[in-house]
């Protein structure tokens, strides 16, 4: 292979092929072994790889999850639901394989092409960074998404969000957040309303003994109709918590997604920082939308209020806020860099993931749009992050005691340092 | 002898590529996102501006030598706005519909940069002929962006061009419809106008690189 690389080199194709031949083998260029070189096994590669080890456990889960939520729509849901019995079945997982999987290919086929085409035209490595996007996209999107949509929308993405910047690293947004919010603005029907998160349910499949097609509204669906008692009849907490509910491919199951974030954190990719104070944004909002229902400012008519007398722990385990979180708010490329910067963005994305979900008219979720928005902010907080930093260092200076022995030329030395 | 000199050619075709008031100058950047939606609707934008910047360079170029420059803005704004309210009369008049289409943009074609870039920069400092055809050649530069964007929005956001469906019927499921395609909702609004004027920009500049600033 390595003999074949060099044979290749400067050849119009070489980028395509080098990408094949790094993703299998290490390359031979490696620094040599005396030296001050340090010597990291975690390239962006080994990242990226990481980071799909961590949805591999959800994307299990979301096979099974189709499946279940498939039959379960058409037969009623199960009495004394069991796990064993109801939804690791092989119908259940085979349902959904052939539904999700051809989401899975479209997403990688359509954007390695793209991320190709573009390794070519400007003649370097390809990048790794779609490894990850093409393994999220899949996982945010409802079930039924159309494949011609899925990569219309992938091609966007991968160009508008990230190639048009100078690809992988240089990207202001969350390419995978990008695709989703060019899908839910150019084709909504596809993305909200109660007919999306079940597969089955746009084509009309029929429930069993009944002329009624199929529906499957999501939990903050029908809270934002205020129909409260409607999904409490169908799914309790742990339903809730460990993801047998409707809703986008890969967000239901909180605790695998926890599990996920857990081995992600003790692995160092992602930041626990944006995590946590994530997790505890969302609080304070759902807080404060609690108060505001307890304190009675709000009648029971208001189309808000199903959404707002919501527990505000409960904000966390449904919907993609837990999913977002873990996933999308700690790309290391579009967050923000800065150990305090981190602490504030990863407040406002909890925060106003809960704001939007309450206030959002035309559907109640907000997580992608909180992201992206802070994405485009994370600059501007690291600058002043950084900013308040040198003006503290600053007068720290000016503060300092200079000892006489020190010669001016000393301290001015000593001055580019501090700062 | 030709009709136009080489120099009087450039004024009325440079605008229309290498020095685009949208797409180089990133000019009247307001109105091409706002009223690009239907191609009909940029069309009859692109005449109004056409209109309005021929006669309005021939006006200002008249005048060039009695207005005080001290109150040349004034000056200026009282042409372009004559000028917008006839054609605004003339569509409310003749073409309820678009007018009521393109709102209250044709009024804001008074603050187009554009024109009053060309009014300062031009028309001020040349002589009637001249002005005349930069005005008209910026109008166009401008036209054919709106009606590229135009063109792009209402065929992939609607299905049609200038109000004919082209890509069969959406709800009686015929054309491309009939395999499942779907008008996409996004080139509808104006966040992709602002996209196709950025591809636009990517398309231009990748294939003259000279036109590329200094970062």
């Amino acid at each position: 292979m390595h003999e074949l690389k060099l044979k290749y080199q400067g050849k119009k194709m070489a980028p395509a092929f080098n990408a094949f031949h790094t993703f299998l083998f290490t390359p031979d260029e490696t620094t040599h072994g005396v030296g001050t070189h340090v010597k990291g096994a975690d390239d962006l590669k080994r990242t990226m790889n990481t980071v799909i080890m961590a949805l591999v456990p959800v994307l299990l889960f979301s096979f099974f999850n189709t499946g279940y939520q498939h039959y379960s729509a058409i037969n009623g849901f199960p009495e004394n639901f069991s796990v064993m019995e109801h939804f690791l079945t092989w119908d259940n997982f085979w349902l959904g394989l052939i539904t999700v999987l051809p989401l899975v290919i479209v997403s990688y086929g359509v954007g390695l092409i793209v991320e190709f085409i573009f390794a070519v035209i400007k003649g370097h490595e390809v990048e790794e960074g779609y490894l990850v996007t093409g393994m999220l996209v899949p996982l945010i999107v409802p079930v039924d998404t159309p494949l011609w949509m899925l990569s219309v929308a992938v091609v966007f993405g991968v160009v508008i969000g990230k190639e048009v910047f100078g690809g992988t690293g240089m990207n202001i947004l969350n390419p995978a957040l990008t695709i989703r919010a060019f899908l839910f603005f150019a084709y909504p029907t596809w993305m909200s309303g109660d007919k999306v998160w079940v597969h089955g349910a746009k084509d009309g499949v029929t429930q069993a003994g009944s002329a009624d097609a199929i529906t499957g509204e999501t939990i903050l669906g029908y809270l934002a109709q205020n129909k409260e008692a409607a999904y409490a009849a169908k799914f309790d907490i742990s339903d809730m918590f460990f993801g047998f509910i409707p809703g986008s491919v890969g967000e239901t199951s909180t605790f695998l997604i926890l599990l996920g974030g857990l081995f992600l954190v003790f692995s160092k990719i992602a930041s626990w920082r944006i995590m946590v104070s994530a997790v505890v944004g969302a609080l304070a909002m759902g807080l404060i939308f609690n108060g505001v229902v307890d304190a009675g400012w709000i009648p029971e008519y208001s189309k808000f209020y199903g959404l707002m007398q919501f527990e505000f722990w409960k904000h966390l385990i449904v919907g993609g806020l837990a999913f977002g979180i873990v996933y999308m708010a700690t790309d290391p490329v579009t967050g923000s860099q800065t150990t305090r910067g981190k602490w504030i963005y990863g407040f406002f994305i909890g925060f106003i993931s809960v704001m939007i979900r309450v206030f959002n008219p035309g559907y109640p979720e907000g997580v992608f749009l909180a992201i992206l928005l802070m994405n485009v902010f994370a600059p501007t907080i690291d600058h002043y992050v950084i900013q308040g930093n040198v003006k503290k260092r600053m007068r720290r200076l000016k503060k300092a005691t200079i000892f006489p022995k020190d010669s001016e030329g000393k301290a001015a030395e000593l001055q580019p340092e501090t700062v | 002898m030709a009709l136009l000199s080489k120099k009087d050619t450039n004024l009325i075709l440079d605008p229309l590529a290498d020095n685009n008031p949208i797409t180089i100058q990133v000019l009247g950047i307001c109105s091409a996102l706002a009223i690009t939606a239907e191609l009909q609707a940029s069309c009859v934008m692109a005449v109004s501006v056409i209109f309005v910047m021929g006669l309005g360079n021939i006006v200002i170029s008249l005048m060039r030598n009695v207005i005080p420059s001290k109150i040349r803005i004034i000056a200026q704004l009282i042409v372009v706005a004559t000028l917008v309210i006839v054609v605004d009369q003339v569509l409310k008049a003749f073409a309820y519909e678009l007018s009521k289409t393109l709102s209250v943009f044709v009024g804001l074609i008074i603050t187009n940069c554009i024109i009053m870039g060309r009014f300062e920069a031009f028309a001020l400092g040349n002589g009637v002929w001249r002005s005349f055809l930069d005005g008209i050649g910026n109008a166009l530069g401008y036209g054919v962006i709106l009606i590229i964007i135009g063109f792009f929005r209402e065929l992939l956001g609607s299905g049609t061009l200038f109000g004919f469906p082209v890509l069969g019927d959406p709800i009686a499921k015929t054309g491309l419809y009939a395999f499942g395609y779907e008008n996409n909702g996004f080139m509808i609004i104006p966040p992709a106008a602002l996209i196709v004027v950025g591809v636009l920009i990517w398309v231009q500049r990748s294939r003259n690189p000279a036109l590329i600033e200094e970062a």
